[in-house]
């Protein structure tokens, strides 16, 4: 039986995937400032954060009102509960956008830097998040797991790139503003991937009703321990 | 059909307590129609059960036969076995089970010729309690731990039926307490009642249930889910689902539970 809930949810589930499609567009624009060199793209980033942001709230309002109104149990309860999370994370990753974009502009009126594994740690989260998304439209429980364990090639590009910059920090005094704004990119990038992880972690949840979170340690030391570390031993 | 097992026991669950009535394949119909088809259900002492399910499915008929209720009406009965701890209820004697299993019915009815201190002391006086004192502290204790004690301590000899509706409903909760049994049935104890008065038959549960079992029959799936520990999902005559009421209305086991209780039934 069709019921007038599920047009409801049906909605809810539109405007997350409208907010995390702006989402995605945010982190894309936001990067090419960084890897173009082209700072014209912070004002779209800018724009469309407002846009998330308003999203943001409204979703929190409808999820709220569906609850009060309707006293959702079982599958519907799991899909407002889940929708809940991911527009917290969808927001975060709106925010991590905008920050790698005004680093990128920073970087775009300073002497070009090595990018180390930026571009490939774009690519990961970028799919990352793309496909937790797709896994939350479809209920698809396999894709979901596939996007968790990307999140460790992520970590390990971020410690990759830390490493790198570190030493280049460490041999050109001159590099190292630069150098850390590179950094803080790839530190945006892993918790764009933290944060989709968190959606595909929300997407089991929501379908099998299991909660998957810290039931193992995914996140082996950070890679900031261990550019930590380096600068100690320098 | 077998046993419907209890709900597995984990650190997430509630602690077990013993098993306070039990029921082994149970059948009872209404003439050659049948309406319970072999039901097998272990409540636990001092725990609230709900029973949910559309209209029809048996969860009425499922809690009067607890208490040797349904072979009263003619032309019903009522096949396998029910056991009150480990004795067999089938073979005791009515009415001294129904002391040991009260029951609530969905409209108040107290007695319409008794006081409200009459009322709660109907049950000793008919079993041969005529002490005063005796039948006054009752009558007390059971008002208070109906949650009515405030509300009637200074009218006690005014009629029963003069009272509000929730107030008669906890009128003939006190009544049910009064007589001290072991199991307490409840059939839509809330359905004629407003918001208000449920929220207090609700509170009223939750403070009983320390010291004995409740079986709740509802409607109201979001009463179920915040008065019991366990719920029971019946369909048809059967059994389908019995399990942690915390599980049941998360992440039901069974596809016709979930449907049910988001509504997409039929």
């Amino acid at each position: 039986m069709k019921r007038h809930f599920d047009a409801d949810l049906d909605d809810l589930r539109g405007s997350l995937l409208r907010m995390g499609g702006l989402c995605e567009e945010m982190v894309q624009s936001a990067v090419k400032v960084v890897i173009e060199r082209d700072e014209s793209r912070l004002a779209a980033v800018q724009e469309w954060e407002r846009q998330v942001n308003a999203l943001h709230i409204e979703i929190d309002d409808v999820c709220l009102r569906l609850i009060a109104l309707h006293q959702p149990a079982a599958g519907d309860l799991r899909l407002i509960a889940a929708a809940i999370k991911i527009n917290s994370d969808l927001e975060r990753v709106g925010d991590q956008a905008v920050n790698i974009a005004e680093t990128g502009v920073y970087l775009c009126k300073e002497p070009k830097i090595k990018l180390g594994d930026i571009p490939r740690m774009v690519q990961v989260a970028v799919g990352m998040l793309k496909d937790s998304l797709d896994a939350f439209a479809r209920g698809n429980v396999d894709l979901a797991r596939e996007v968790i364990k990307r999140d460790d090639e992520e970590d390990r590009l971020k410690s990759q790139t830390f490493n790198e910059l570190v030493y280049l920090m460490q041999s050109d005094a001159s590099a190292i503003q630069r150098g850390m704004g590179i950094i803080l990119i790839a530190r945006n990038l892993e918790r764009i991937a933290d944060h989709a992880t968190n959606i595909a972690e929300d997407v089991i949840f929501m379908v099998l009703g299991k909660d998957i979170r810290h039931s193992a340690d995914p996140h082996p030391a950070s890679g900031m321990e261990g550019a930590d570390a380096k600068l100690k031993e320098g | 059909m077998r046993p419907m097992s209890l709900p597995a026991e984990s650190s997430a669950t509630p602690k077990a307590m013993p098993i306070a009535m039990s029921v082994r394949d149970l059948r009872a119909s209404y003439g050659a129609a049948s309406v319970l088809k072999d039901v097998n259900l272990e409540v636990r002492e001092r725990t609230v059960t709900a029973i949910i399910g559309p209209s029809g499915c048996g969860k009425s008929t499922l809690i009067r036969c607890l208490n040797r209720m349904h072979e009263a009406i003619p032309g019903a009965t009522c096949d396998g076995d029910i056991l009150l701890g480990d004795r067999n209820a089938l073979a005791l004697d009515p009415v001294l089970l129904r002391r040991e299993v009260g029951m609530v019915f969905q409209r108040p009815n107290p007695f319409p010729t008794m006081t409200i201190a009459q009322n709660v002391a109907a049950g000793l006086v008919l079993n041969g309690v005529c002490d005063h004192a005796v039948l006054a502290e009752t009558v007390e204790k059971s008002l208070r731990r109906a949650a009515l004690w405030d509300e009637v301590k200074d009218k006690l000899d005014a009629p029963g039926v003069g009272l509000s509706g929730g107030q008669q409903q906890r009128l003939c909760i006190a009544r049910a307490l009064a007589v001290e049994p072991r199991v307490l049935l409840l059939d839509e104890p809330c359905s004629a009642l407003d918001p208000i008065a449920t929220g207090r038959i609700e509170e009223l549960l939750l403070q009983i249930k320390d010291q004995l079992t409740v079986v709740i029959v509802t409607h109201n799936m979001q009463q179920a889910a915040r008065v019991s520990e366990y719920t029971v999902f019946m369909l048809m005559g059967e059994m389908v689902e019995y399990g942690l009421t915390r599980q049941m209305f998360t992440k039901p086991t069974d596809k016709r539970t979930e449907d049910y209780i988001t509504g997409r039934f039929g």
